[in-house]
């Protein structure tokens, strides 16, 4: 190996700019020296080169920086960074950034950020040392930072006393950094959301070409002292490939296929998932759906017509349908029986909100498509992407068994609520009318 | 949000009524903070005014707006002297935002900066944790030299701080003094020497990072750790884990032997035998001690003697023996590499992308290649992450999949590509679909492909082309496939659809310079229609390189050229010229004259470029007395074999870098990139990494004996702070049942050494690998709906038509030669394709439709009845779909609703003499002929030795039954596996196919039987039309049974799992809810299978089976009977 010789500049994360989408430079934080706002002319110049905001490459070379960016609700996090690292490392670090500001303000945007501006400059502070992240979970950080809310301010306004803690949180010096000591609850309770996306794309022909169900589980905890709470599953080995808060023991889940774990305080994913492919995945919706164009002519027709399959005898709600129509497409001109929908004749995206299906009447919307004339017809129809809601169904058919609570004498009050959604929910279900 | 602002008014609000003004407008406004924003002169004043006011709510409200003023990257340096007063403010808030100010500044403000540095010193003193630690991370975050030596000695000092917490904060100094000064490199080493023993999981991270910035070379320093970072990885944090898997990696690929030799056949690797010189070793000349061992690595050295004692008692036996024998020694794993390689694999389970990316890379660069899988189910996870986690997730599994593709086979499906996915992931997943593409897939993903070039986004469109291209050189099965479809491409609407096809067969043809003179021809037209330049350039290109295979066309085509010569474009223009030299030197007769038109015209142009090359050319190929010898070689020099351009992967050798850094992203070395260092030849000395316990007992005198006894307690890590015994009760409750259960683990492994690790393992791997085996099986598994149709063909002749229109328009001798010479490609082309079909099957000819036949573009369209008589109709068909007519038919074959994963045994092992194999039926359209079942054959070689030359010897087949046989199999490895694909003719029956299964020195009588369901391909139908088929196969053709079930098994669910369980069949969409339908079709003959389940009153159903095939409809219906029935 050979010996380094000059002082390289290792730092991680060297400065990072905020970039709202008309390309202001909102907020510059740096954690070593001054980097000017100059670097990020490079950035722009990609932003130029990429067709839209999503194509921006995430890693961007520069003589002699390298900028590796996120896009994360219509804000840029540009990152700068002098020598190697790993970028996922970044990444994943802006978008706990981002996380964070979406948990202490609400949202993460603009203004919200600038209202914010010293908060959010003492989180960076703390979340970051040297370029190296220091303090990120979100229990830790609000015993350091108090997120703003109009009752503490009134009080600090009053006493003088500040939103800043001035005692270390517990939760950086103990073995459960996740969790803050001395919770104190009136009603102890503790909330689990079982959420199921599935992904899946549907062919011409109607049949599945790719199913997949994916599932998380959100958790809300409000339980005082120190609880060490194990979660079991009537057929856990549904879960294929999971991915768990750092909680979470891992040999119990390996042996005993049991969530076993001391909880963070509040609101938390508990773990992800994925349900494996074997299964077969129920499609819950099926959608018909024709455009057919005249040879020469500036019309087309347009029709589509949603059902419910294999539902398991609940309400398929909240339905949306969108539809990037194609660029030669000027206007629509549709009747839905259901729901109401919107053309975006810019962006050329139809968007069609159906809500309920009730089986006895089938939603549709049905009506013309405006071409431009002259324009070649359309090629090829555009594929759909569905968005629905199943409540209290868990389409893989996890079910969760019980919970049980050890270290504490209380009893809380527990709930377990299933959700199912369409997750990314493609179907090219469309024939060209000839 | 409003009340955000709000409140933040409110509380600045109760300052001085001075900023009250401010404060007000900044409610009013949406955008209130901008009005801290904005810096004016005056304003700077006031805020000196503030921050010297005695109430600390006015100092707080000024040091909010500085903030603001830094963050909007406003120049507040002149506030300084008022901000540096108030360094020493008792209210935390206001401390913390000077300390914001000071580092910011510092650098610009030496000398006053110092001012503060004393304030400093005396918090570092601080009994508060929290202050010590701020203080010394804004002491050292000011970049002053003067203050070096104190900010030694605060990180001196504050690595032996008693709080965990404050050493994290000394290891983070310890980098920032590094970059401030240089020199002093020498001693912050000996800090993290020092920091590197420390046991608290808070430090380790972060003191690795330290090392690895300031002396990454110095693995020596590592060793005496290694087995506690290894053992503490689980429970640092995720920041820390990252850094420290990435160190890890690079230690044990200097300290181990490669696990992979035995795969790899490296000449590089002579490998000298890893002898061990226990004593002799270097690193152990520094520890004379005598050697206490923890009871933890106790017995993991015990391993390593046990070990050593082996190697050398076998090494001193193979000292006589041949060179050559020496591969065949076990290779036996440092225990140490294997605790790495253990320890890591939990942690692909974490939430944090980047762990999990480093764990993948770990396992990637150090693993043995057979236990690599296992990261690739974590990587696909990440794919449902945010746009930039994809992106550099799926480079990295680009770059993995083009060297072990079996990895990421299983998977394929993820990476179809979404119309909703931005285009750089999208490009992204077709390069690792293309890097997936095998045999067994092809037809699968061609299909796909076809959906992709349709897409309305173009620069994907023009990718997929590519990978097509691609696809073809790489599995030379499709070859004729895509260049077929290809061709059609250039009747595409879309310019940059056709202009990328065109670029991509130029590359084809060059790459298979056999007959593709109607290819050039029809490409020869096009050049009146297209406008790219790139495509215009390759069709001159093509022609001028092929200009003596189409004789007739090529001098036309120079002919309309030199007309449109000034109007090209430059690239256009160096074609034509090269066009006219090629043809000059063939056909001097009838193109000197335009060649010489031509080369005046580009004598004037505009492009020095084209000047020269006139120039040159004129002089290379015109005889003139001056020109000389070169002359006589012009015809060499023009007409010289060119190498096929190679169509490679970007990603290709791309894993030189270390998978997961930037450099690997940006594919050049970037800076600070540490080098990943090859293998050892023999490994240094293991027992360095022995821990000596009288260090330990010094260092940990306060810990207790308890912490002696289990110093790896993983998931309640000890710190130092909590050493006094009086654990809360909750947490030491849990912690035993934690415990018990990893301590006896952790025990158990260490006895049994290797073994046992590595049946811990097993209890979880032949599970995932089971799974893996069944996924795959799924993956492959896709056809679609769109393989014949009927109404394609009146598309195509109306494109035919468009074709002949242009045609038209061509001089008359052109014409006349088309005609001439595309019977005679036809006749070539039969004798072509007989060639091929004798070895496979020998279907009559009866629709003349030919592969190559460009000129009406048919494209062999198959009826599902009609024999037909192309290599692989099937694999035609999925690139029909290029062809613009997507239409609809009443009976396409569909995808496989489902693909059971069961294996059926062919040979066992026993009597195999060691040679298993199984087969399985992946239910897709079989590539070696239509009426074909493909099976896969999975052979596994149980013995210790390689089996040479599988292959299949005689067969003894039923009447009419055919069989496509697999390639030999050169030799298969000890342990190793491979999966080949047959295709058998079962002729609709369900007789044996017979053969014999034969190695270098055996052979082993087999047999498939197919089960009934397999001899099917899914059909989708409408349910009108199943009505009507089933209307039409009434009577004798009908067979129907009654089943008595449970309710339950009659759910729609468990009725079509059942079904295309057992059998091959489509579902056809039902209005009703009684009744299911499905539609299928025999493979070899094409007959209509349509089953049809209707639910009953109680617990009755009815099963019906309509098909003209009337045997094998019985035989489905006794299958389907008790199946449907069972509970």
């Amino acid at each position: 190996m050979e010996e380094v010789t000059a002082a390289t500049q290792r730092k991680m994360i060297h400065s990072l700019f905020l970039i709202n989408c008309s390309g202001d430079i909102f907020l510059e934080k740096h954690w070593k020296s001054v980097v000017s706002q100059s670097v990020c002319d490079y950035f722009f110049e990609a932003q130029e080169k990429a067709a839209d905001v999503e194509n921006v490459p995430p890693v961007i070379s520069t003589p002699h920086h390298y900028l590796i960016s996120i896009y994360r609700d219509k804000l840029f996090f540009v990152s700068v960074i002098q020598t190697e690292v790993p970028p996922l490392f970044v990444i994943e670090f802006l978008h706990r950034v981002a996380d964070t500001f979406q948990d202490y303000f609400g949202e993460c945007s603009e203004a919200a950020i600038k209202d914010n501006v010293v908060i959010v400059y003492e989180l960076l502070e703390e979340m970051l040392d040297n370029g190296f992240p220091l303090a990120t979970e979100s229990n830790i950080l609000k015993e350091l930072i108090k997120p703003p809310t109009i009752l503490r301010s009134v009080v600090n306004s009053i006493t003088g006393s500040s939103n800043v803690g001035d005692t270390l949180p517990t939760g950086q010096l103990s073995n459960i950094p996740w969790r803050r000591a001395g919770v104190k609850y009136t009603n102890n309770e503790a909330y689990f959301d079982v959420v199921e996306e599935i992904d899946a794309i549907i062919d011409k022909s109607g049949s599945t070409v790719f199913a997949e169900i994916q599932g998380v589980i959100d958790a809300c905890i409000k339980l005082s002292g120190m609880p060490d709470l194990s979660l079991s599953f009537m057929n856990p080995r549904l879960l294929d490939d999971v991915s768990f808060h750092p909680c979470i023991r891992f040999k119990r889940w390996e042996s005993e296929r049991v969530l076993s774990f001391i909880p963070p305080d509040g609101n938390f994913r508990l773990i992800s998932y994925r349900v494996s492919s074997q299964n077969l995945v129920a499609i819950p919706v099926y959608v018909k759906h024709s455009i057919s164009f005249k040879e020469n002519s500036s019309c087309g027709r347009f029709d589509i017509t949603i059902g419910p399959k294999q539902n398991m005898g609940k309400t398929i709600e909240g339905i949306t349908v969108t539809v990037h129509m194609p660029k030669v497409v000027l206007n629509m001109n549709l009747t839905p029986t259901q729901g109401s929908y919107t053309f975006d004749p810019v962006t050329k995206v139809l968007t069609w909100d159906v809500g309920k299906i009730t089986p006895q009447k089938l939603p549709s919307l049905k009506g013309l498509v405006n071409l431009q004339s002259g324009a070649p017809k359309p090629e090829e129809n555009p594929s759909l992407n569905i968005q629905f809601k199943i409540q209290q169904l868990a389409i893989s058919g996890l079910k969760v068994n019980r919970l049980d609570m050890y270290g504490e004498k209380y009893k809380p009050f527990k709930g377990v609520k299933y959700v199912t959604k369409a997750g990314k929910f493609q179907d090219n279900q469309y024939q060209l009318g000839s | 949000m409003s009340s955000n602002s709000f409140a933040y008014n409110e509380q600045s609000g109760g300052g001085e009524a001075t900023e009250l003004g401010q404060e007000a407008t900044s409610t009013i406004s949406p955008s209130g903070a901008f009005g801290l924003f904005s810096s004016d002169m005056k304003k700077n004043e006031d805020l000196k005014q503030m921050l010297e006011s005695n109430k600390d709510s006015a100092k707080l409200d000024a040091m909010k707006r500085i903030v603001g003023m830094i963050a909007k990257g406003k120049n507040a340096s002149e506030l300084f002297p008022a901000v540096v007063k108030n360094v020493a403010s008792k209210n935390i808030e206001i401390k913390k935002l000077v300390y914001v100010y000071l580092v910011r500044y510092a650098e610009e403000q030496q000398d006053l900066a110092l001012l503060s540095i004393s304030t400093f010193q005396r918090a570092l003193k601080d009994p508060n944790q929290l202050i010590r630690a701020s203080a010394l991370r804004v002491l050292s975050s000011i970049r002053v030299p003067i203050i070096v030596p104190i900010m030694m000695l605060a990180i001196k000092e504050a690595s032996a701080d008693l709080s965990p917490y404050v050493r994290k904060n000394a290891a983070h100094a310890i980098q920032k003094l590094y970059s401030l000064d240089p020199e002093q490199k020498e001693m912050l080493i000996e800090i993290i020497e020092k920091l590197l023993k420390d046991k608290s999981t808070l430090v380790a991270g972060s003191v690795v990072m330290a090392f690895e910035e300031v002396c990454p070379d110095r693995i020596d320093l590592i060793h005496k750790n290694y087995r506690k970072l290894c053992n503490l990885l689980v429970d640092v944090e995720e920041w820390g884990q990252v850094v420290i898997i990435h160190m890890l990696t690079r230690y044990a690929r200097t300290q181990f032997v490669s696990p992979w030799r035995e795969v790899d056949s490296l000449p590089a690797e002579p490998q000298g035998k890893p002898k061990n010189t226990g004593m002799g070793s270097l690193s152990l000349l520094q520890r004379i001690f005598p050697i206490y061992i923890s009871s933890r690595n106790y017995v993991s050295f015990l391993g390593d003697v046990l070990e050593d004692n082996e190697k050398d008692f076998y090494d001193s036996d193979e000292e006589q023996k041949e060179k050559a024998d020496k591969r065949k020694r076990p290779y036996a794993m440092d225990p140490d590499h294997r605790l790495l390689i253990r320890n890591t694999k939990p942690l692909l389970q974490s939430r944090n992308a980047a762990v999990v990316m480093a764990v993948a890379q770990l396992y990637w660069h150090i693993a043995p290649k057979s236990e690599a899988g296992i990261i690739s189910k974590s990587l696909v996870r990440l794919l449902r992450s945010s746009r930039e986690v994809q992106y550099i997730v799926l480079q990295n599994i680009a770059t993995m999949s083009i060297q072990r593709k079996g990895m990421f086979e299983p998977y394929l499906k993820s990476f179809y590509v979404r119309s909703t996915d931005p285009t750089m992931i999208k490009i992204l997943k077709l390069e690792i679909l293309t890097n997936l593409a095998n045999e067994a897939n092809i037809s699968t993903l061609l299909r796909e492909f076809q959906t992709y070039v349709k897409s309305q986004d173009k620069q994907f469109a023009a990718a997929t082309i590519q990978t097509i291209g691609r696809c073809a050189t790489s599995i030379t099965e499709v070859s004729d496939t895509c260049l077929n479809g290809l061709v059609c491409l250039l009747s595409n609407r879309d310019e940059i659809v056709v202009a990328e096809s065109v670029v991509v067969i130029k590359k084809l043809l060059q790459m298979q310079p056999m007959q593709h003179g109607e290819i050039i021809k029809h490409m020869a037209k096009l050049l009146d229609s297209i406008t790219v330049p790139v495509a215009r350039a390759s069709i001159l290109w093509l022609i001028g390189e092929n200009c003596e295979r189409v004789p007739k066309i090529a001098p036309d085509v120079l002919r309309k050229t030199a007309k449109s010569f000034t109007s090209e474009d430059d690239l256009v223009k160096l074609q034509i010229l090269n066009l006219g030299a090629k043809l000059y030197l063939t056909n001097s007769k009838q193109t000197k004259l335009l060649t010489q038109y031509i080369l005046n015209l580009g004598k004037y142009d505009q492009n020095y470029d084209i000047r020269d090359r006139t120039r040159f050319i004129r002089q290379l190929i015109v005889p003139n007395e001056k020109s000389g010898a070169l002359s006589k070689y012009a015809k060499k020099i023009f007409l010289a074999q060119k190498p096929a351009p190679l169509l490679e992967s970007p990603f290709k050798d791309r894993d030189h870098f270390q998978l997961g850094t930037l450099s690997h992203t940006l594919n050049t070395k970037a800076t600070g990139y540490l080098e990943l260092s090859n293998w050892p030849e023999v490994a240094p000395d293991p027992s360095v990494r022995n821990v000596e316990v009288i260090e330990l007992a010094k260092e940990w005198t306060p810990a207790g004996k308890a912490k002696k006894e289990n110093p790896d307690k993983k998931f309640y890590s000890e710190s130092e702070e909590e050493e006094d015994s009086s654990e809360s009760s909750s947490d030491s409750e849990s912690e035993s049942g934690s415990e018990s259960g990893e301590d006896g683990e952790d025990e158990e492994d260490d006895h049994s050494g290797d073994s046992a690790e590595d049946s811990g393992e097993s209890g979880s791997e032949p599970e995932a690998g089971k799974g893996r085996a069944a996924t795959r099986s799924r993956a492959r598994g896709r056809g679609d709906s769109k393989d014949v149709d009927k109404e394609k063909e009146n598309s195509k002749t109306s494109e035919s038509s468009s074709g002949e229109s242009s045609s038209i328009e061509e001089s008359s001798s052109d014409s006349e030669s088309e005609s001439e010479s595309e019977s005679e490609s036809e006749s070539r082309k039969v004798t072509k394709e007989k060639k091929k079909k004798t070895k496979q099957e020998r279907n009559p000819l009866t629709k003349d439709v030919s592969l190559l036949d460009l000129d009406d573009f048919n494209l062999v369209s198959t009826p599902v009845a009609l024999p037909t008589p192309a290599l692989s109709p099937s694999l035609i068909a999925d690139l029909e779909g290029l062809n613009l007519s997507a239409t609809s038919s009443v009976i396409s074959v569909s995808t496989p609703v489902f693909v059971p994963g069961k294996t059926h045994v062919l040979l066992h092992r026993m009597s195999g003499k060691g040679l298993a194999a199984h087969y399985f039926f992946p239910r897709q359209p079989c590539i070696f002929g239509d009426k074909m079942v493909s099976v896969q054959i999975t052979l596994n070689n149980t013995t210790d030795q390689k089996i040479e030359n599988i292959h299949v010897g005689g067969k003894k087949l039923p009447m009419g039954m055919q069989m496509h046989v697999f390639n030999p199999i050169e030799s298969l490895e000890p342990a190793g596996s491979i999966t080949v694909s047959m295709g058998i003719d079962f002729c609709d029956s369900t007789q044996t196919a017979s053969f014999q299964l034969c190695t270098k020195d055996d052979c082993f009588s087999v047999n498939i039987q197919p089960p009934v369901g397999e001899l099917l391909l899914p059909v989708a139908m409408s349910e009108k039309d199943f009505k009507k088929e089933q209307g039409m196969l009434s009577g004798m053709n009908e067979t129907s049974t009654m089943i008595i079930a449970a309710p339950q098994n009659f759910a729609s669910s468990v009725i079509l799992q059942k079904i295309v369980n057992v059998a091959n069949v489509g579902v056809v969409p039902s209005g009703q809810d009684n009744i299911h339908r499905f539609a299928a079709k025999t493979v070899h003959s094409g007959s209509l299978m349509l089953v049809t389940v209707e639910l009953k009153e109680g617990s009755t159903a009815q099963l019906i089976i309509n098909t003209e095939k009337t045997v094998i409809g019985s035989v489905l219906l006794r299958e389907l009977k008790p199946v449907l029935s069972q509970g």
